[in-house]
């Protein structure tokens, strides 16, 4: 019998030449969106209460560096630990609704319904719930808005499954436990990595905003609003800079371990760019 | 050791409160090491039938016995394989993982199961294959990955739903012969559903001809062909006259003419 070769994994390599080419554009938006910040706005009349040069957003943050980054370090905590709990409440929970179903559809429209309710406005309320200058007022602001889109994707996964996927497991009379290790979890992962980025960056929404209610005047969201009730906008948007750039390493963490967790999935294939 | 496979007594099969009758009085006996090959009609219940036998769906009257015991008795003792019309892999896994998945849950050790996928491999011609992920390969080769599956852990019984239904004419022919190759070299029974009359001549010992509405055996024409089969069996005039007397069981089993009952056991 012939086997036509058809081996469409063989083009992993790139050259380095390739990978230039391929980051040359948005590297150069980025040079380009730096070069407005610092002379376009100014040139414009745009005032620094508004939106100070991005230099003097760096000399504000090499003057304060050691406080912001310490400041960063505390809000991250806070929304490292809100992240965990939530996500981990989410799943456990995920696996119990997918388990006995009839308690997941009767649940079902409450959990979507929770999962439009605009959670940060709870935030002064679990200040006075754990103390103000608690952090696990935010840790759990922050667990909060992760729990819901987590759970409801993850019961979506858990339950996506085909019915053949299914039908072929009762073929080999596998149980409840191995259905669960061997299909419904590993079909789950695409969607819950999805949730679990969504909730990298709403952990930090969390953590940030419940610092804004309140709380150690270490943390970066106090930090923010006490530099702009003192007109200090420099140091103020070099927070919120501190607060991006640690939002988005959270984030590319979690899609670097999405890409090594989900290397089988189709979505990684390279020839289909 | 018994030598009837699978035999249905009286099975019947019904849809909901009162509804669609899937299955009425089906009597069928497959022997050992036959190929039996379903096909009628969609709606006619074979693949339901082929369910039945798998314990996959439960019958509202009759007896099924596999292997001697009941449907659901085998089922949990592993006794049969199952290949879908779409391959079923899990995307999550490798074709060998794939392969190996009903061993791992039979419980056999890890150097037992990296030999027989190996063989598993050659049977069904994938070698280079092994370390590949189900979206990687065609549909051919997702199919044959999925019937190494399915025989990995040898079972007495081979249940195939329409395995070949979405593949393209070239492939299809390709994995017929192949099919039948694996079957002499194995020795098990099979029990094949198809809607094409070609594809069922070729494979069968014998093909059991269904109706629909309600789904049950309108006739059972033997294939004496001569074993092996090969591409050249395609052309000879035996193959024609079975067609057509399969097609003629066909037509007299359709829904709007009058047929008389046919004793469906041999």
């Amino acid at each position: 019998m012939t086997t036509s070769a058809h081996q469409p994994a063989a083009r992993r390599g790139r050259t380095l030449g390739q990978h230039a080419g391929r980051w040359l554009p948005a590297a150069a938006v980025f040079g380009f969106g730096l070069v407005a910040w610092q002379w376009l706005l100014p040139a414009l009349g745009i005032e620094r209460f508004l939106l100070p040069p991005f230099w003097d957003v760096v000399t504000a943050f090499r003057d304060s560096r050691d406080e912001l980054v310490r400041a960063g370090w505390i809000t991250f905590q806070e929304a490292l630990g809100g992240f965990v709990l939530g996500c981990s409440l989410a799943f456990a929970f995920a696996m119990v609704l997918a388990r006995w179903r009839p308690l997941g559809s009767a649940l079902m429209p409450y959990l979507i319904a929770a999962n439009a309710v605009p959670i940060v406005a709870f935030a002064p309320i679990t200040n006075a719930w754990f103390g103000i200058l608690s952090p696990w007022s935010k840790i759990v602001i922050a667990a909060v808005l992760c729990f819901f889109p987590v759970l409801v994707n993850t019961l979506r996964g858990l339950t996506s499954v085909r019915p053949e996927s299914l039908e072929l497991m009762r073929s080999y009379a596998a149980g409840q436990p191995s259905i669960f290790r061997r299909v419904r979890i590993p079909n789950s992962l695409p969607f819950v990595f999805s949730a679990l980025k969504i909730a990298s960056v709403l952990a930090m929404i969390g953590a940030v905003v419940g610092d804004y209610f309140g709380g150690s005047t270490e943390a970066l969201g106090v930090q923010i609003v006490s530099a702009v009730s003192l007109a200090q906008y420099e140091t103020a948007w070099a927070a919120i800079l501190v607060a991006s750039v640690l939002g988005i390493a959270f984030y590319a963490s979690i899609a670097l371990v999405e890409r090594y967790a989900l290397r089988w999935h189709p979505s990684t294939r390279r020839d289909a760019e | 050791m018994n030598d009837v496979v699978v035999s249905a007594e009286r099975v019947t099969k019904t849809f909901g409160k009162g509804g669609v009758t899937a299955l009425q009085e089906i009597d069928l006996e497959v022997g050992r090491g036959e190929f039996i090959s379903l096909i009628g009609p969609s709606g006619c219940g074979k693949s339901t039938l082929l369910r039945v036998i798998g314990d996959l769906v439960e019958p509202t009257a009759g007896e099924i016995l596999v292997n001697g015991k009941s449907a659901h008795r085998a089922r949990l003792d592993r006794d049969y394989g199952i290949v879908f019309q779409a391959a079923v892999l899990y995307d999550w896994r490798t074709v060998s993982k794939n392969i190996s998945l009903p061993l791992e849950l039979g419980g056999w050790d890890r150097s037992r199961r990296a030999d027989r996928v190996r063989e598993m491999v050659e049977l069904v011609e994938l070698e280079g294959f092994e370390k590949h992920y189900p979206w990687q390969l065609s549909g051919g080769m997702q199919q044959r990955v999925s019937i190494a599956r399915a025989l990995s852990f040898s079972p007495a019984l081979l249940l195939m739903d329409e395995p070949f239904g979405a593949l393209d004419e070239m492939t299809r022919e390709r994995l017929n012969l192949e099919l039948l190759r694996i079957w002499a070299e194995t020795g098990s029974t099979v029990v094949f559903v198809t809607h094409s009359i070609s594809e069922a001549v070729f494979l069968s010992t014998r093909v059991v001809v269904m109706s629909a509405r309600p789904g049950r055996i309108t006739a059972i024409v033997p294939i004496d062909l001569e074993q092996p089969r090969t591409a050249e069996t395609r052309e000879e005039p035996r193959f024609f006259e079975l067609v057509t007397e399969v097609r003629e069981a066909l037509h007299a089993g359709g829904a709007d003419e009058v047929v008389p009952e046919l004793e469906a056991r041999e």
